[in-house]
């Protein structure tokens, strides 16, 4: 592949301006880990299943290993590096830690932009509503019961 | 499905040229250059991941989503106009009164995960035409008019000529789906809709919907679409036709969806023997009409 065929892009990430020269069929996910450096974002099946990849694009969490850098021009992405405020963990990094809603941390990165980008809109689901979220990603270790106690947990907080 | 399907190496797709079309205009002059040899990108979520297993090799992407002159939603009279690139998560919330709008947002619960239903459209769907796709069944079952642009213009397709078998419909590869045209249904008909899948999410084994009017306790108008049942989604005509004046009651819906199950031509395959999803459209196929005429 001749250096000709790549193209600029920028993109906004966690509030930073990255300047990177992609393939168009650089995906996203690659991009954030290989080309900005952001090697929180997870990628595990690379075909939209698993959700590890989840990040925030203009707010609403997305497949980043579904979504192409050069299509995400001006749009606002949000990272996992973006939830904690210094050491000040984010009320659902800290509701994950307390509840043991990880346990190897593979899926981690996924499932907090997941229940980021859904309590940001939804600051009060019910358990039923919470599921049917948390079912688009998938963890092999929690059996999952820990990751709903988390984000129900993180919810009440962030509604304060 | 091959074994280097999971190396890891081999999960990035093939090199393409991009273009971010600006226009409708625009992205038909390139259908029209490129031909078979591009594919359009609506939401991605069906695309890509064939294209990440190189199931799916276009030398050229077209990308339609900067395209706000299809992200729109019109009630004229009684049909519902539905712009190519009307993203699922809108139809999680009636976007029309009345039946119309019930049934896109039971179907729309079904389709993928919430960030699938964020950046997947209604128009990709419809242009993918998976077999097991709830639009595609939802389309079939409404009787909708499909509009396409093309650099020689522009063309209306019935829905009922649209699938043709999996992932192939009556587009031309220089056409573009630009709307979905959904004639409402009345307000005094009631709908159900039932899939069946093995994990919450996944592409249904067997779904069905279906529409009637039963004002005096008796089946008039009655439609049946399936889905994942065929090589394309179905109408169970002979089904319809069974019920129609029939009395609204569980022993006719049993017997329509014992129509259903022998009319329809099965697939086999790895998820599910054709006997197997014969018996799902008949158990679905009477929930659904139960669903539909309860309380």
């Amino acid at each position: 592949m001749s250096e000709r065929t790549k193209a600029e892009v920028t993109l906004a990430v966690n509030g930073r301006s990255y300047r990177v020269r992609v393939e168009p069929r650089r995906t996203l996910a690659d991009t954030l880990r290989d080309d900005c450096g952001l090697t929180g974002t997870h990628l595990g099946c690379e075909h939209g299943v698993c959700g590890a990849c989840t990040i925030l694009a203009d707010g609403q969490p997305v497949r980043s290993c579904l979504m192409f850098a050069v299509q995400c021009e001006g749009m606002d992405l949000r990272t996992v590096e973006d939830l904690a405020d210094g050491d000040r963990l984010h009320p659902i990094q800290e509701a994950f830690w307390e509840n043991h809603g990880l346990q190897c941390g593979f899926c981690t990165p996924g499932f907090l932009m997941l229940a980021a980008g859904y309590l940001e809109q939804n600051p009060d689901p019910d358990d039923d509503e919470l599921r049917a979220v948390l079912s688009s990603n998938l963890c092999r270790c929690t059996g999952y019961q820990n990751i709903l106690k988390s984000v129900r947990q993180a919810a009440e907080v962030m509604r304060g | 499905m091959a074994a280097g399907y999971y190396t890891p190496a081999l999960m990035k797709p093939a090199p393409f040229d991009y273009h971010q079309a600006r226009s409708v205009a625009e992205a038909v002059a390139h259908l029209g250059e490129y031909g078979y040899e591009a594919k359009i990108l609506a939401g991605g979520q069906s695309l890509v991941p064939a294209m990440n297993f190189r199931l799916a090799r276009p030398a050229v992407l077209v990308d339609i989503n900067p395209l706000d002159e299809l992200d729109y939603l019109e009630e004229d009279g009684d049909t519902l106009r539905i712009g190519a690139m009307v993203r699922h998560v809108t139809f999680e919330r009636p976007v029309t009164e009345g039946p119309t709008g019930r049934i896109l947002t039971m179907a729309a619960q079904h389709v993928g995960h919430l960030p699938i239903r964020i950046r997947g459209t209604f128009g990709g769907s419809l242009a993918h035409a998976d077999p097991a796709a709830e639009w595609c069944v939802i389309a079939l079952l409404l009787d909708a008019e499909l509009s396409t642009r093309s650099p020689s213009g522009s063309r209306d397709i019935p829905v009922a000529g649209f699938f043709q078998t999996v992932f192939t419909t009556a587009l031309e590869p220089d056409e573009l789906l630009v709307e979905a045209r959904l004639p409402k249904l009345s307000p005094r008909t009631r709908i159900g809709f039932q899939q069946f899948s093995r994990r919450a999410g996944d592409f249904a084994l067997t779904m069905a919907a279906v529409a009637l009017e039963s004002d005096d306790g008796r089946v008039g108008n009655a439609r049946i679409a399936l889905g994942g049942v065929s090589d394309r989604p179905l109408r169970a005509s002979e089904a319809e036709q069974a019920l129609e004046g029939q009395p609204a009651t569980g022993e006719s819906f049993r017997a329509a969806a014992e129509v259903a199950a022998r009319e329809i031509d099965a697939i086999g395959d790895i998820h599910g023997s054709a006997d197997y999803r014969r018996d799902l459209v008949r158990a679905l196929t009477r929930r659904a009409l139960e669903q539909a005429t309860a309380a």
